[in-house]
């Protein structure tokens, strides 16, 4: 459904994404993993349209997407949950949830679809944002990015600065989506969080891929590797 | 005139200067562009209903349902065309273009349409009032103007907060990268913005014309009038404008109390102290607008 | 785990930094030279042709102290017409009080200095964006208190006493090398500036303002410092115009139109080099003499300009010719030679 074909991604001087290729098939899960600054949240920013390509495409459903704005790749059918949530300081719960319906793309996701998710929203939406708590308010930019009934939905750093309850509950949601066609694209720096849930990753170091697969393939030692970058590696800065 | 005719005056006059600034602290408040050109397209507005009155002779106090949605047009194309375009060059190039557009306009009008100060012809309105009590008396016209600045300013609040639009606004005005990813064509809306405050700003013009007269070069002043309420009654709050309007019309019409050509000064010098004192304004307000 | 220098830097030669090229130097040098022959020319031309020198050096120091703050700070002012007046009415209070208004110039600079720094307290608090009207209404604020002076001419003007007793063509003289002076002292001011460490600390401010002020930059020092050295220049410009026009008309000296100038000359000719505002300066003078009759035919020509360099030729004719050339007159940066 979702297909990143040899996506180059510049951000000033410093090459960002070299050659990236990966697909997303409908009710898959796709983990991206990788150190800090290894690019993966610039790949998903790209996939949204918010970095322009210097060379590559973007594929959705055989449609080419690479040259469109933000908003027109959100009305094609994909959506991004972004890192640090993002929200709205000056709009309520349910206000956040109503802009996601901005591109109103048919579905089966609404404020009440929403709600049901999320048993504790329904009674706070009058709420403004910043009276919640992280994991609550990482529900509710969830909810925002369902609201746009996307085919593909993005998710960056879902668990950053959340407790391990918080993470898991959120988490939890997933294999609803799934089990509706929903294709899953996430980044996430929790490896083993991310290899429980994932149907397929790769491992990014340096704007690169180095690993990819299922998870249930990959040793432990392998995905250390892919992950710092010490196999196989010669010349200078190698080493951390 | 006497004290209190004075500070009612004022009040009044506050009505005008709200007008001017909600459509600078709107524009300013979601688009991040702060227009130097701000009076002189009010000025301009003015100069469009003098036309139109002459052209189809409709009452002067009507004209604004032609030149209002004339402007609003007018507003999105110059944010599209223009403002967006100085804005991806760089935050400040903004200033420069509005006001090289100020220095433009105003030679335009000035070859257009002579130095000659104008004003609109409201008949007997110009001169009646409300007679309150034996020493106050409240003019209809600057009553009118202030009232329409309390019917715009609550029906932008409205705007704002009821409709899709206005929160596609307010969520653009906080995060626009955000707003963009949850599938809002943010440059459509800032020109929806843009359109609503020069409809403002028209509406600011046209009440200028109509309190007072009006030449090519009255542009800047009313900038720096409208900005003042703004940084008096605190940036990002829309009610705000009116209180930091009336507040400097207050301040005027008592400096011109105490002496007559020290009115201006006064306000400066109240808009100096606030900004010494508490340069947030005296209402603090969320953010966006 | 670290690893030592020199293996990290296998590969490549030591670098060598040094100030500045050859082609720099010349540089400073022709620059000096023209000065010098400037300086000849009451002997050679007629007076019209050095007045029209002395405005040019006039626009020449409003706009490089203009460019000083937007380039280097990217703080927009359309209000430097402030000290503009304070300068022309320093020289006035100076002169009415027997002092030669030639020798009242540098005063005039140090008071513009004086009343810059509280000033400076008071717009800094203002965001960028709106900084630049609160320094238009500093500078209404500065018009409407002087007029309320009679001695100094309220609003009608007054002429500039001390200089009746001088032979015309000998003042004409006088005044073209205080302007010449003023325009020198400005641009090697902005030059000494610009090459010392504040200038590097401000050349990293007007890249990146964020990453300047978590290096350790004192950006909001920097930004004071360039605001009073602006408004010195601009002191000694209106103490020079004061001069040259024998007498100070308040509305006009603290007319937001200077600052449009200012703007327009910085703008064409280059913002944030030191070579633009020459370039810019030169420009406009050659627009103002051939269109100024057309009054404000001229000045619709000018903004539509100012509109269009601002959009699409960001950084002006100069910006345009050194990066096609890699050249630079004034050498303010560091070149690395491999």
């Amino acid at each position: 459904m979702l297909e990143v074909r040899s996506l180059t991604v510049r951000h000033g001087y410093l090459q960002a994404l070299t050659d990236i290729t990966l697909t997303v098939a409908s009710g898959e899960t796709i983990a991206i993993i990788g150190a800090n600054g290894a690019g993966k949240s610039t790949l998903l920013r790209s996939i949204i349209g918010l970095h322009r390509p210097s060379a590559g495409s973007i594929m959705l459903d055989g449609r080419d997407i690479t040259v469109l704005p933000p908003h027109a790749r959100v009305r094609e059918g994909i959506a991004l949950v972004p890192e640090g949530r993002r929200l709205f300081p000056s709009l309520s719960v349910e206000e956040n949830l109503l802009v996601g319906r901005s591109s109103r793309r048919p579905g089966s996701w609404s404020l009440g679809a929403v709600y049901e998710l999320f048993d504790w929203m329904g009674a706070r939406r009058r709420e403004p944002t910043i009276h919640l708590s992280g994991g609550e308010q990482q529900a509710v930019a969830v909810g925002r990015a369902l609201m746009a009934n996307p085919q593909v939905l993005l998710l960056d750093e879902l668990s950053l600065g959340l407790a391990p309850t918080m993470v898991r509950r959120i988490y939890g949601v997933l294999p609803k989506l799934v089990k509706q066609g929903m294709a899953v694209l996430l980044v996430e720096q929790d490896v083993t969080q991310a290899m429980r849930i994932a149907d397929r990753f790769q491992c990014l170091l340096e704007g690169r891929t180095t690993l990819e697969g299922k998870p249930a393939d990959a040793t432990k030692a392998q995905v250390e590797a892919a992950y710092f970058g010490l196999a196989g590696r010669t010349g200078p800065g190698s080493a951390a | 005139m006497n004290w209190v005719n004075a500070i009612v005056q004022g009040i009044l006059l506050g009505g005008l200067y709200a007008l001017f600034a909600c459509g600078l602290s709107l524009l300013f408040g979601v688009v991040r562009v702060v227009n130097l050109a701000h009076g002189d397209f009010a000025v301009l507005a003015a100069y469009l209903a003098l036309v139109v009155i002459t052209t189809t002779h409709v009452p002067a106090l009507l004209t604004f349902v032609i030149v209002a949605p004339l402007f609003a047009i007018f507003g999105y194309g110059v944010q599209r065309l223009i403002i967006q375009k100085s804005l991806d060059v760089s935050p400040l190039t903004t200033l420069l273009v509005t006001f090289g557009l100020s220095v433009v306009i105003q030679n335009v009008l000035l070859v257009t349409a002579s130095a000659d100060s104008h004003s609109f012809d409201l008949g007997s309105l110009i001169s009646a009032s409300l007679r309150i009590t034996p020493e106050l008396s409240i003019g209809y016209v600057p009553l009118m103007i202030f009232v329409t600045a309390v019917v715009v300013l609550s029906g932008l609040q409205l705007f704002l907060s009821r409709t899709a639009m206005g929160r596609a606004i307010r969520a653009s005005a906080d995060d626009q990268e955000a707003s963009s990813i949850a599938g809002v064509n943010t440059r459509h809306v800032f020109g929806i913005a843009a359109a609503i405050a020069f409809a403002t700003v028209a509406l600011a013009g046209l009440a200028l014309g109509s309190s007072s007269s009006f030449d090519p070069s009255a542009g800047p002043s009313r900038l720096i009038f409208a900005f003042e309420a703004v940084i008096i009654g605190g940036v990002g709050s829309l009610w705000g404008t009116l209180v930091g309007g009336i507040i400097l019309g207050v301040a005027q019409a008592v400096g011109a109390q105490i002496d007559p050509s020290g009115g201006v000064l006064a306000g400066h010098l109240v808009f100096l102290a606030v900004l010494a004192l508490r340069p947030q304004g005296l209402i603090r307000a969320r953010l966006a607008v | 785990m670290t690893r030592p220098a020199a293996d990290m830097a296998t590969g490549t030669a030591a670098v060598r930094v040094t100030r500045s090229r050859r082609s720099a130097l010349w540089g400073l040098i022709g620059a000096a030279v023209v000065v010098i022959l400037l300086a000849t020319l009451p002997y050679v031309v007629y007076a019209d042709m050095t007045d029209l020198l002395v405005n040019a050096f006039i626009l020449l120091v409003l706009a490089s102290m203009w460019n000083l703050l937007a380039g280097y700070c990217g703080l927009i002012s359309v209000g430097q017409q402030a000290y503009i007046g304070v300068g022309a009415y320093t020289v006035l209070v100076m002169a009415q009080n027997g002092i030669n208004p030639y020798l009242a110039i540098p005063l005039a600079v140090l008071v513009a200095a004086a009343i810059a720094v509280p000033v400076s307290f008071l717009v800094f608090r203002l965001r960028a964006e709106y900084f630049a009207i609160g320094t238009w209404v500093v500078a209404e604020v500065f018009f409407l208190v002087l007029i309320r002076f009679r001695s100094l001419g309220g609003g009608t003007g007054t002429g500039l006493p001390g200089l009746a007793l001088i032979d015309p063509v000998f003042r004409q003289a006088l005044t073209y090398w205080s302007a010449l002076a003023v325009a020198a002292a400005a641009l090697l001011a902005t030059y000494l500036l610009l090459s010392s460490r504040m200038g590097l600390d401000l050349t990293a401010i007007r890249d990146n303002e964020v990453a300047a002020r978590s290096a350790g930059v004192r950006v909001t020092w920097a930004k004071r410092v360039v605001y009073i050295v602006s408004a010195a220049g601009c002191g000694g410009g209106g103490a020079v115009l004061i001069i040259s026009q024998l007498n100070v008309l308040a509305s006009a000296v603290f007319s937001v139109g200077w600052s449009a100038k200012m703007i327009f000359i910085a703008l064409i000719g280059g913002v944030g080099s030191i070579e633009g505002p020459i370039i810019g300066t030169a420009i406009f003078t050659v627009i103002q003499q051939t269109l100024a009759q057309s009054g404000a035919w001229y000045l619709i020509l000018l903004g539509s300009l100012a509109v269009v360099v601002a959009m699409f030729l960001p950084r002006g004719i100069w910006g345009l010719i050194s990066s096609r050339l890699n050249l630079q007159v004034f050498p303010v940066g560091y070149w690395l030679h491999k």
